[in-house]
């Protein structure tokens, strides 16, 4: 593999590790700060048992998102040498942006309220957490911003050979970050649902008794009705979204429906194995008129196929393959719609016995949800997976294209061995992850405290 | 002529500032953890006093390098490029290291906490080793080409010079780690604290006066027309010495206002020495980094100048008051909620 596919390969691999962390930290920090206010607010004592249990749960989540994303801030620099001379004058900024607003905000707050439940009013240790859940959800607008650029490049001109910004406000409200913010904020509160809800499963499965299941039944009810709004929600504007994209990125759309020719109406491929060298179809399986629906609300309309854009970007850009890996950006789309759609469904039923009142009533259900604690990992990951490819031949869209934009000095070795030692570590921090996460979500909201049994005065650690 | 340009390099080199006088610390006390923490409890201990503060102070350098993005995205491009496999090697330090914090205690098998202990150790050292030789490198020159491109290779990084510097931010910063150290904590820690300031403080203090030296020999900081860095590198050695008398009297709070004073001035000489320039071109002073031919554009420092100058005073506001609710000692009976 040459330098080129190395780099991306390692782009690719340390930003899905990257965002394994980041949703869970999005929509799990908003769980926390409710419960947290439910505990002010009542006085109950569950909800200060629920907030350190799924308080402990993000902050062990929230330590791997933290220490990953170092990586994301300097890899446009390390392997993307020419994309950041090209693009820096724009896409710099909202990085810094990011960094000042809300990673600021996020981690010192967060340090406050880790350290501060005894030290600190209940009421400014309230808002501690508050504040490092809208500084995490912050960022996620700002590093959108950025992405949103590449997506649909505003507010720009060309420069002296480089991009140059002329229009701040248009960056930032670039009409393509208003699909895409939303529709990672509430995947990323769906991944939480699930978190919630596939933890909460379990433990309810064991037998646990009077408060431990109190506080069980409360997280599931949330999870449930969290999870219900949240898939629904996704869906609602992931639809928007695939509409705006039809506007803007239609080769993307082509790709992820494998639709070669142009067609009016055009049918939506329920399954399809293509030629891609050949751009045909082998075997298809198609709902007539369905993807005239999905992009207009009608069943008619052209919707333009891989060719006859490969033939208008020519004319555009000049000679070139313009058309993005269609395999890639087929099954990756229909990964993230399928579990989207497995999740809205299990987020349905799990409503439903919690309005029936009868949670632990259907065991299969809760044998199921615990699984389903992938579901969303597998949706964010595809999810980005396609929009990333689907993007492909370009780094930014008709700007500047992925081939154009490596750094000439970092050879293929120098990328071989950073990507080596980067999944090695990765691999490696996940395992300890999972560990401690699996270890103490079986604690239950009871027995959190017992690790720190060692760390009494003055007890040495000697055969702990 | 005060320029956005020259706005956003001194405001880079604030953020360089409060990175090495806060991150500073932190790293001091992740590389004497093992030799000053005997038992558990005391590991634990040692690793609570930057607790609450550590992750916010990491973020100086991670908006320093988003600065760097986005005002002089050439000076990032070929910075980060040419330095890759120190980079590499850096970010794998500051990955382990962000996560031993937070997941040692949460196991208690032996094995699994002296593994992270020895991770935050590295994770410590290596950085406050390598961003030394990073800067080192930027005022002594290292091969980039006319397309600003970095051609050389790891170990051209690693010239004598570069070392100095290195062992320099590392001697340092454990020093003031140290100091950090002794005045959160209670004894038995305070008491190895100060033979460990007492013994690293001396070769801080030679290193420092070693850089400035080669500084003056090697380099062309003191020669070439720019500004004279003037009095600021004897205010460096001057604040060492001055903290070595402290820690002598046990004036702990004015020897960790000292060393932190030191870091800032050994900072502000290197970025003097280095304007206009960002990145000096070994093989042709035409093909050097100023703040003007890696710069962004008028428009984006404007608009980057309104957000820092609005948003700065802000973070510092509520780090201070994060610094003031965390500024008990953490002794053995605190309870260790964590």
């Amino acid at each position: 593999m040459d330098a080129l596919m190395l780099a991306r390969w390692q782009f690719g691999i340390t930003t899905v590790y990257h965002f394994f962390f980041v949703p869970l930290t999005l929509g799990l920090g908003w769980v926390v700060a409710l419960l947290q206010t439910a505990w002010y607010v009542t006085g109950r004592d569950v909800y200060k048992r629920l907030t350190k249990f799924w308080g402990k749960l993000f902050l062990i989540n929230f330590a791997m998102g933290v220490a990953t994303g170092i990586v994301q801030e300097f890899q446009f620099g390390m392997n993307w040498s020419e994309y950041s001379r090209f693009m820096g004058d724009i896409f710099g900024a909202p990085l810094a942006i990011e960094a000042l607003l809300a990673f600021f905000l996020e981690s010192t707050f967060l340090g406050v309220w880790i350290f501060g439940w005894d030290r600190l009013p209940k009421k400014v240790h309230l808002a501690a957490i508050w504040l490092a859940a809208i500084g995490a959800n912050l960022s996620a607008y700002w590093i959108l911003v950025a992405n949103s650029f590449m997506q649909q490049p505003v507010g720009y001109v060309l420069g002296q050979g480089r991009a140059e910004m002329n229009d701040f406000w248009a960056l930032i409200t670039n009409p393509h970050v208003f699909v895409q913010f939303p529709h990672v904020i509430t995947g990323a509160m769906a991944t939480a649902a699930f978190f919630m809800l596939g933890i909460s499963a379990w433990q309810l499965k064991r037998t646990i008794t009077g408060e431990e299941r109190d506080a069980f039944r409360i997280s599931f009810r949330i999870g449930a009705i969290y999870g219900l709004v949240a898939t629904v929600a996704v869906m609602v504007v992931g639809h928007g979204q695939a509409q705006y994209m039809m506007k803007v990125q239609p080769m993307k759309m082509a790709a992820a429906e494998a639709l070669w020719e142009t067609e009016d109406p055009a049918p939506m491929s329920l399954f399809t194995w293509g030629n891609e060298p050949e751009r045909r179809d082998v075997w298809a399986v198609k709902v007539p008129g369905m993807l005239s629906f999905l992009a207009y609300n009608r069943f008619d309309g052209a919707v333009p196929g891989i060719k006859a854009l490969q033939a208008e970007y020519e004319r555009t850009y000049g000679p070139g393959d313009y058309v993005p890996p269609v395999k890639w950006t087929y099954w990756t789309f229909r990964v993230m719609v399928g579990a989207g759609m497995v999740m809205a469904l299990l987020a349905l039923l799990a409503t439903w016995q919690v309005w029936r009142q009868r949670i632990e009533g259907s065991r299969w259900l809760l044998g199921l949800l615990v699984p389903a604690i992938a579901l969303p990992y597998l949706a964010n990951s595809t999810g980005w997976i396609f929009t990333e490819i689907g993007r492909q031949p370009w780094i930014v869209f008709g700007l500047q294209k992925t081939a154009d934009a490596v750094s000439p000095n970092v050879s293929a070795a120098e990328v071989g061995f950073s990507l080596v030692v980067f999944t090695l570590l990765y691999g490696v921090l996940m395992v300890a992850d999972i560990y401690l996460l699996q270890k103490f979500a079986r604690a239950g909201t009871m027995g959190s405290v017992s690790v720190e049994g060692s760390e009494q005065p003055g007890v040495a650690p000697v055969g702990a | 002529m005060f320029d956005l340009n020259t706005l956003w390099f001194v405001l880079i080199a604030v953020l360089f500032i409060g990175f090495f006088v806060l991150e500073g610390f932190d790293y001091g006390v992740g590389i004497l953890l093992p030799w000053l923490g005997k038992t558990d409890a005391e590991r634990r201990r040692i690793i609570n006093t930057i607790g609450p503060v550590w992750d916010g102070n990491e973020v100086w350098v991670i908006t320093a390098g988003g600065a760097m993005f986005a005002a002089f995205p050439q000076w990032y491009a070929t910075l980060f490029s040419g330095f890759y496999l120190a980079l590499l090697l850096m970010l794998a330090a500051l990955i382990v290291r962000a996560v031993g914090f937070e997941f040692r205690s949460k196991d208690r098998s032996p094995a699994w906490r002296t593994t992270w202990d020895a991770l935050i150790f590295f994770g410590s050292l290596v950085p406050a080793l390598l961003w030394g030789v990073a800067l080192g490198n930027l005022l002594v020159g290292v091969p980039i080409d006319q397309t600003m491109t970095f051609t050389g290779g790891f170990l051209d990084l690693l010239g004598p010079y570069e070392l100095i510097a290195g062992l320099a931010t590392l001697s340092a910063f454990t020093v003031h780690g140290g100091i950090f150290l002794h005045l959160k904590s209670d004894e038995p820690i305070r008491g190895r604290a100060l033979r460990a300031i007492k013994l690293i403080g001396p070769v801080a203090t030679v290193f420092i006066v070693l850089f400035g030296v080669t500084t003056y020999l090697w380099t062309d900081a003191f020669t070439r027309l720019g500004v004279d860095p003037g009095l600021t590198p004897i205010v460096a050695v001057g604040c060492m010495l001055a903290a070595g008398a402290l820690v002598h009297r046990e004036r702990m709070g004015w020897a960790f206002v000292m060393t932190s004073v030191a870091l800032a001035a050994s900072v502000i000489t290197i970025f003097m020495s280095l304007y206009p320039r960002v990145m000096v071109s070994s093989l042709n002073p035409d093909w050097t980094l100023t703040i003007y031919n890696a710069a962004s554009t008028p428009y984006t420092l404007r608009i980057m100048s309104i957000v820092a100058l609005v948003f700065v005073p802000i973070v510092l506001i509520y780090q201070g008051w994060t610094y003031w609710v965390f500024r008990h000692r953490i002794t053995a009976d605190t309870h260790l909620e964590y």
